[in-house]
């Protein structure tokens, strides 16, 4: 189910006098299956943008077509969007108000209608897919560490069985490996279920390290839209709008400039230490040559 | 004594069920000791749950001890005469820049502070001046902090905190919330207030880089300290820093990985510049 945003704006507070073009006539296509990074600084339209996708706001000119159907249109089911594109917020955690984790993964299905066996089926599904164990079903959902109830967050999201899965900052305020280990989870959910991820972020390090590309936000318009390594080129670029290239790319800038000819288009560590090792190899070669 | 001392600090809190009964007892800082001298720059890290907020709260009396000491100053933070000379002395900037700044205007809420200190208005004025100058903020004195941007909105939050002239400021992961080139520019204010203004930082982050100019690093894990030292000594210790749950900056962790592989990095490689001299080095073993 492709999403394609056709010249979309979105202006806040339109005929006012504080009047803010968030979105600026906005193109763009998201086929099925990608997994997308979504970055910009703060203020560059992200967080506008991908609540117009699951219609959660509306655009104030332009067209948004979900799989060939004009989001807007009388006719059409926006309740349906929103099961089918589904939205985790920042601090997905906030939304948890169970008793037990289990009725709250429930809730979202239980809004769809369906019936008993159902809905609980989605839910053990969900809690599964986010790697959550079976004790914890039963638990409060605050007893939890916070990585532990974020994921709970996403599979109350999961259990309505979205095609396109937007998660807005799913590593803020967690450690270091609870950051990796909800990203591994999210990059596995894509293998195994084929979903389309859309991942808003602002860490560099994490988006080159799982996506196949990069949309970037400036101003309210998108700036870039390529493959990781193509967007991280323009490293100057991004850190002119408040971005930068992941921190590996700088440490392959400075030993190119320093006279090392090895390549700069690295976005991640297991790149970079291929890289240099392919440098050495050479470098060896050439003496033996000698 | 330093400006900051601990002593033996335990501190445990009762935890309650829904109907309010005893369920447990959780000590989230569990025997901590340590010692901060003025002007140091003292990181604490730590996975999420493994103490090091809880024990930054005690460093300007938000908490008490529950066993153990803590002294701002030399004063005791039990003390309830010295409370507000501690709060003075050991200001404290948090993690959501919109949680902290309540002035409609930037220099009305830098002004606060002070003002509820009795500070007479004229030199209220001068500190609001030079604190936003300090944090590179003094051209958005008039702004409304709605129109600030994240970075913008935290470095007025340690401008106010600076105008009350602590000798000490704890920040509790103040750039978890923010972009790239806000995370600069705070902690490029917080390196100057340490280096310029001598102002003693206790920084806890969960972003590496963050680290690495820091004077000492500790590291809790289950409200212990279980690791501590320069920068330097604590990220050469790559694979128990991985088992407590936390990371080491990129730069270091390709060379800790070429090291695996058999160049002859050294451990503990903190920048880009060091990073280029170690494979340097690595090139002219070559030769030999």
């Amino acid at each position: 189910m492709p999403i394609i945003l056709d010249k979309v704006s979105h202006v806040y507070g339109a005929d006012t006098a504080m009047a803010v073009r968030a979105l600026d006539s906005v193109s763009l296509v998201i086929p099925d299956g990608q997994f997308i990074g979504l970055i910009g600084h703060t203020g560059s339209g992200k967080s506008t943008l991908v609540q117009h996708l699951n219609g959660l706001m509306k655009a104030t000119s332009g067209n948004i077509y979900f799989n060939g159907e004009d989001i807007d249109a009388e006719d059409f089911d926006k309740k349906r969007l929103r099961s089918k594109v589904g939205l985790v917020f920042q601090y997905p955690e906030h939304q948890l108000f169970e008793t037990d984790v289990f009725s709250d993964v429930c809730f979202g299905p239980r809004n769809l209608g369906l019936s008993k066996k159902e809905i609980e089926l989605r839910a053990y599904e969900a809690l599964k897919l986010v790697g959550l164990e079976d004790d914890y079903f039963y638990q409060s959902p605050f007893d939890l560490s916070g990585g532990q109830k974020r994921r709970v967050a996403i599979a109350g999201v999961l259990a309505m069985k979205p095609e396109v899965l937007i998660l807005d900052e799913p590593t803020a305020g967690l450690d270091p490996k609870g950051r990796d280990e909800i990203l591994d989870q999210i990059s596995r959910l894509k293998r195994e279920t084929g979903i389309t991820v859309l991942l808003v972020s602002h860490s560099m390090d994490d988006v080159a390290k799982y996506v196949d590309r990069i949309i970037v936000m400036n101003k309210g318009s998108v700036m870039y839209d390529d493959d990781p390594r193509e967007v991280f080129r323009h490293y100057r670029e991004l850190e002119e709008i408040g971005l930068a290239a992941p921190q590996v790319t700088y440490i392959m800038k400075d030993l190119r400039e320093h006279g090392c000819d090895v390549s700069d288009e690295i976005t991640s560590i297991g790149e970079a230490k291929e890289e240099i090792k392919r440098y050495f190899t050479k470098l060896v070669a050439a003496r033996k040559g000698r | 004594m330093g400006i900051i001392k601990v002593r033996d600090l335990i501190y445990e809190y009762i935890r309650r069920d829904e109907e309010g009964n005893v369920e447990g007892i959780t000590t989230a800082v569990d025997d901590v000791s340590l010692d901060i001298r003025q002007g140091d720059f003292v990181a604490i890290l730590g996975h999420n749950g493994s103490g090091k907020s809880t024990l930054a709260k005690h460093l300007n009396a938000i908490l008490y001890p529950t066993e153990g000491t803590v002294w701002v100053d030399g004063k005791d933070t039990r003390d309830d005469t010295a409370v507000w000379d501690i709060r003075q002395t050991a200001g404290m900037v948090f993690q959501n820049p919109d949680n902290q700044i309540i002035g409609q205007i930037v220099e009305e809420d830098v002004g606060f502070g002070p003002e509820n200190m009795g500070v007479p208005t004229r030199e209220i004025w001068e500190r609001v001046e030079e604190s936003l100058k300090a944090v590179g903020m003094y051209e958005f004195r008039k702004f409304s902090p709605n129109k600030l941007s994240g970075g913008q909105k935290q470095r007025v939050s340690i401008a106010g905190v600076i105008a009350m002239h602590p000798k000490c400021i704890v920040l509790d992961e103040p750039t978890a919330m923010l972009d790239p080139r806000g995370r600069k520019e705070v902690i490029r204010a917080v390196r100057a207030l340490n280096d310029v203004e001598r102002i003693t930082v206790i920084l806890i982050t969960h972003y590496m880089e963050e680290v690495i100019y820091a004077d000492k690093v500790y590291v809790m894990d289950k409200g212990r300290i279980t690791l501590q030292g320069t920068p330097r000594e604590v990220f050469s210790e790559v694979e128990r820093l991985k088992e407590l749950r936390l990371d080491v900056p990129q730069v270091t962790l390709l060379a800790h990985g070429l090291r695996r592989e058999g160049f002859p990095m050294p451990k503990g490689v903190l920048t880009n510049q060091e990073f280029v001299e170690a494979i340097d080095r690595c090139v002219s073993a070559l030769g030999s």
